[in-house]
């Protein structure tokens, strides 16, 4: 980092956040041993380490960062309203801005694990809840009268026996020279005006008028388009390109060669650059390429499969034990085996990847994409190009969509490349079919599940044993494959039932195509496995699968409170018509924790959704709808990948390369979620953007047991033909 | 390369593209509207949707001589501050998440809604299949739309 004086850091600083008169700053110093404090922005020397999240200029513009980049999560609104709140604003009296990346705005930037708003609850609000006491301080010395007179409403200041009022605005430089209050004191949450209540996403005339800007929106002046062909055997060597006929076309600049990072790959790469997309596009179909595949064009899916089952036979390497599996299992009363599989998939966001850089010789660069990870994005393009993560300068733009796929920069560390080797800004959008076709990809997992039950019809033993590939190995050199990769492992150590004898394991299989975090990661494919297999142990054990459930759950467990509400709220038990079955299953993980009751009925050789119930347990809520509204979508999300075929290999390439073939399941398809949320207040925040995801591919498949005795072990299945 | 003169939201745009290049990229990198959006470039997704003549159009998926002499109308076209029913609609029950897809979606239900002032669950469901949403918002633009027949 370069030396700079405080003043100046200040100014450039005021220039990236484009602010223009100011008065009053106040944000997070994070660089600080004991967890982040509240600190005025322009505290000397310190203004590299401080996070800004409220900015008052004396004009009275009020403007709040929010470090959470927008994915469709409602963080527009969950953050900005942590802040909002205590400040005794509304957020449409408000400037939201979001925040780049920039080691100004902190380390917190990033959007993944359902962690927005669990992770900023309270610090955010002591940042609001300090400016708010600085306010009302400058108030009071204002009117030379005691604090304690002095209340904030709406912006104003307002002394309560004589009424007299004062601004934010007005207040603003005053307020600046008021002694940062390092524990300011809290709303009662029974005064809340934004936090627990639904709806007023500022964002959402944005996206309903066409107005919200996301990546794909962006232009500047002199920007060329690029598309960029890499081989279609994802990392295959380039060996020669052709580009005369690509250079023939009208409307064709040039072609360059980059590369593709994703982890700790490095794919060949040649871009078409042209006057405009479409240009660039036509020019690419011309380009003759050659690659060296070495072997990878071997991969087929159903050879991996089979390569996955003869591993289920393979002792794992242990992640937990509690009591003696074996010596249970072996004694018990009902033993019960299966093996459970699921597939690769694709994020698909229907944003493709884009982003426009614009490299400014030597050593600067301005990048406007959407990301997930606008702190880690700076920081891989200075590592990759040498130089400080000053230069690099970020706009976050909206983000059409995420689901862990934009958790990685391959689509913006290539055109850095391009626009510094073509001295221009370059904006490249992949095309769909580049999305389906080159990952990164949710990486399947196999389950190999042994299950005893006691002769009373107890669950006493129970192994699972995770077999796939691994993340991990393609995002970390350091990766070792002699441990247990535990984010392959996610939730069932800490399974929610009462097992006296249970045992985890891990069996590695190398696959050499980029994987990545999928939406709830690892648990969207384990819950299945899982709570497919307690309700199997349920059936064997001659219970009801609610029953046997609520019998064995841990007592006290949010698990349970989830499972008794879905009792109550599906009416579990009661009569239902001929051909339907109902489904149950609970599953938390890192998260959150979320059920699911599923009605299904028969139809011809398949099944019909008839209803879908969820409860979610939240602990305190922010935002009730936009909650909802993440558990509604989910289950779309978690319907797409147990029904609709996902990704396959065959000779090196995926079968899929578009939504004709790598289907999303449409609105005709999907009944509505009635949602439920436990929210029971305190200091327990649970995440909303994952949960609802992992717990619903089991309570269908279980529905789809109860209504027709067929046992769905393998995922996608056929909806419309059981077997 | 051919000039043509399109009318967009009712302004006229006197353009020099490629007679081949989809509308979609027309409407976005020339004429510089950029909510309608790109998902898929092959009619799948609906992202693109706009209104040819009033009928609603993947508009990927034709070349711009296509749409030349017709009535082209875009998201930015159907309301000056963001007040047709749809969008009142769709802001009351707080439709988008990411958004992306929503262009498409509301043109879609704009277009439903002019033939079918009352559409049913089904009718909605036929109308829509063509609008992929990933983010899964199916719902609420199910109970959106009939919102938005109300306050027509
Ligand atoms: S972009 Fe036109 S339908 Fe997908
Ligand atoms: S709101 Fe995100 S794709 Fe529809």
């Amino acid at each position: 980092m370069q030396q700079m004086h405080p003043s100046l850091k200040r100014r450039r600083f005021l220039q990236l956040a484009g602010i223009t008169g100011t008065g009053f700053f106040l944000g997070l110093n994070t660089g600080c041993k004991s967890g982040p404090e509240i600190a005025a922005v322009s505290a000397p020397g310190k203004l590299f380490e401080i996070t800004p999240y409220i900015n008052i200029e004396t004009s009275g513009v009020i403007t709040i960062f929010n470090t959470k980049p927008e994915v469709g999560q409602g963080t527009w609104q969950s953050v900005p309203g942590l802040i909002a709140e205590e400040l005794e604003v509304s957020l449409d009296q408000v400037v939201i801005k979001q925040t780049g990346g920039q080691s100004q705005f902190g380390n917190a930037q990033s959007v993944g694990g359902s962690s927005s708003v669990r992770g900023e609850f309270f610090t955010l609000r002591k940042v609001g809840a300090a400016a708010r006491e600085m306010l009302i301080g400058a108030a009071a010395q204002q009117w030379q009268v005691p604090v304690e007179e002095c209340y904030a409403e709406n912006a104003f200041v307002i002394h309560k026996p004589s009424g007299k009022k004062l601004g934010y605005g007005a207040l603003a430089e005053t307020a600046a020279k008021m002694k940062v209050p390092a524990e300011p004191k809290l709303k009662d949450p029974k005064d809340f005006r934004i936090i627990g209540k639904s709806g007023g996403r500022p964002d959402i005339p944005l996206k309903s008028s066409g107005q919200a800007k996301f990546g794909l929106d962006v232009s500047v002046p002199g920007m060329v388009y690029a598309s960029i062909e890499r081989s279609p055997v994802i990392g295959s060597k380039l060996i020669k390109f052709d580009d005369a006929d690509t250079r023939k076309m009208k409307g064709v600049l040039d072609v360059v060669t980059c590369k593709r990072i994703v982890g700790i790959f490095r794919h060949d790469s040649v871009a078409v650059i042209g006057e405009n997309y479409w240009a660039a596009l036509q020019g690419r179909k011309k380009l003759k390429t050659e690659w060296n595949h070495e072997g990878r064009d071997k991969l087929n899916s159903s050879d991996y499969a089979a390569g996955l089952r003869k591993l289920a036979a393979k002792k794992g390497l242990t992640d937990i034990t509690h009591g003696s599996f074996e010596k249970e299992y072996a004694g018990a009363a009902k033993k019960l085996e299966a093996l459970y599989e699921t597939p690769l998939v694709s994020h698909s966001p229907i944003e493709p990847m884009n982003c426009v850089v614009r490299w400014n010789a030597p050593d600067q660069v301005e990048i406007w994409t959407s990301t997930q990870i606008p702190g880690d994005l700076v920081k891989e393009v200075a590592k990759e190009q040498s130089i400080p993560e000053a230069n690099v300068h970020l706009h976050t733009m909206f983000n059409g969509g995420g689901f862990g796929r934009r958790l990685i920069n391959d689509y913006v560390t290539d055109v850095v490349e391009l626009s510094k080797k073509t001295g221009k800004p370059v904006k490249a959008i992949w095309t769909r079919e580049d999305d389906t076709r080159l990952g990164p990809f949710r990486p399947m997992t196999f389950s190999a599940l042994k299950g005893g039950i006691s002769a009373d019809g107890r669950p006493v033993a129970l192994e699972h044993k995770v077999i796939s590939p691994s993340i991990d190995a393609g995002l970390y050199p350091n990766f070792d494959p002699k441990k247990v990769d535990k984010t392959m492992m996610e939730g069932i150590a800490d399974q929610k039932y009462e097992i006296p004898n249970l045992q985890t394991s891990f069996v590695y299989s190398p696959l050499d195509i980029p994987l990545l975090y999928w939406r709830a990661v690892t648990s969207t494919t384990l819950a299945f496995s899982h709570e497919c297999f307690i309700d199997e142990m349920a059936v064997a054990a001659g219970k009801d699968p609610m029953a046997f459930r609520l019998d064995n759950i841990k007592k006290g467990s949010s698990a349970e409170k989830i499972l008794n509400k879905l009792k109550e709220v599906s009416n579990w038990g009661q009569p239902l018509p001929e051909g339907h079955g109902l489904g149950v299953a609970q599953f938390e993980f890192f998260a959150g924790h979320c059920g699911y009751v599923v009605e299904v009925s028969k139809k011809g050789t398949g099944v019909q959704l008839e209803k879908i119930i969820a409860v979610i347990d939240m602990g305190t809520v922010v935002n009730p709808d936009t909650v909802k509204a993440q558990v509604e979508g989910a289950a779309v999300m978690a319907l797409t990948a147990a029904i609709k075929n996902g990704i396959t290999f065959e000779n090196g390439q995926t079968v899929q390369t578009n939504f004709h073939n790598n289907p999303l399941v449409r609105i005709n398809e999907m009944p509505a979620v009635d949602v439920h949320i436990l929210a029971d207040g305190g200091e327990i925040i649970k995440g909303a953007g994952e949960p609802g995801l992992p717990p619903f591919a089991p309570a269908l498949c279980n529905a789809v047991f109860a209504a027709t005795g067929k046992r769905i072990r393998k995922l996608p299945f056929d909806i419309n033909n059981v077997g | 390369m051919a000039s043509f003169k399109l009318n967009i939201n009712n302004k006229q745009y006197d353009l020099d593209v490629d007679e081949q290049m989809p509308l979609l990229w027309v409407i976005r990198d020339f004429a510089g509207l950029t909510g309608t959006k790109f998902g898929c470039g092959i009619a799948q997704c609906g992202a693109c949707t706009i209104h040819l003549d009033g009928s609603p159009t993947r508009s990927c998926s034709i070349p711009v001589s296509v749409a030349a002499g017709k009535k082209i109308t875009t998201i930015e076209g159907i309301s000056e501050k963001t007040d047709h029913a749809v969008q009142k609609a769709w802001i009351e029950l707080q439709v988008p998440q990411c958004g992306y897809c929503q262009s498409g979606q509301i043109m879609s239900a704009i277009a439903l809604l002019t033939t079918n002032p009352k559409p049913t669950d089904a009718d909605i469901d036929t109308a829509m299949q063509g609008n992929l949403c990933r983010c899964g918002t199916y719902q609420r633009i199910r109970k959106a739309i009939h919102r938005a027949a109300e306050l027509i």
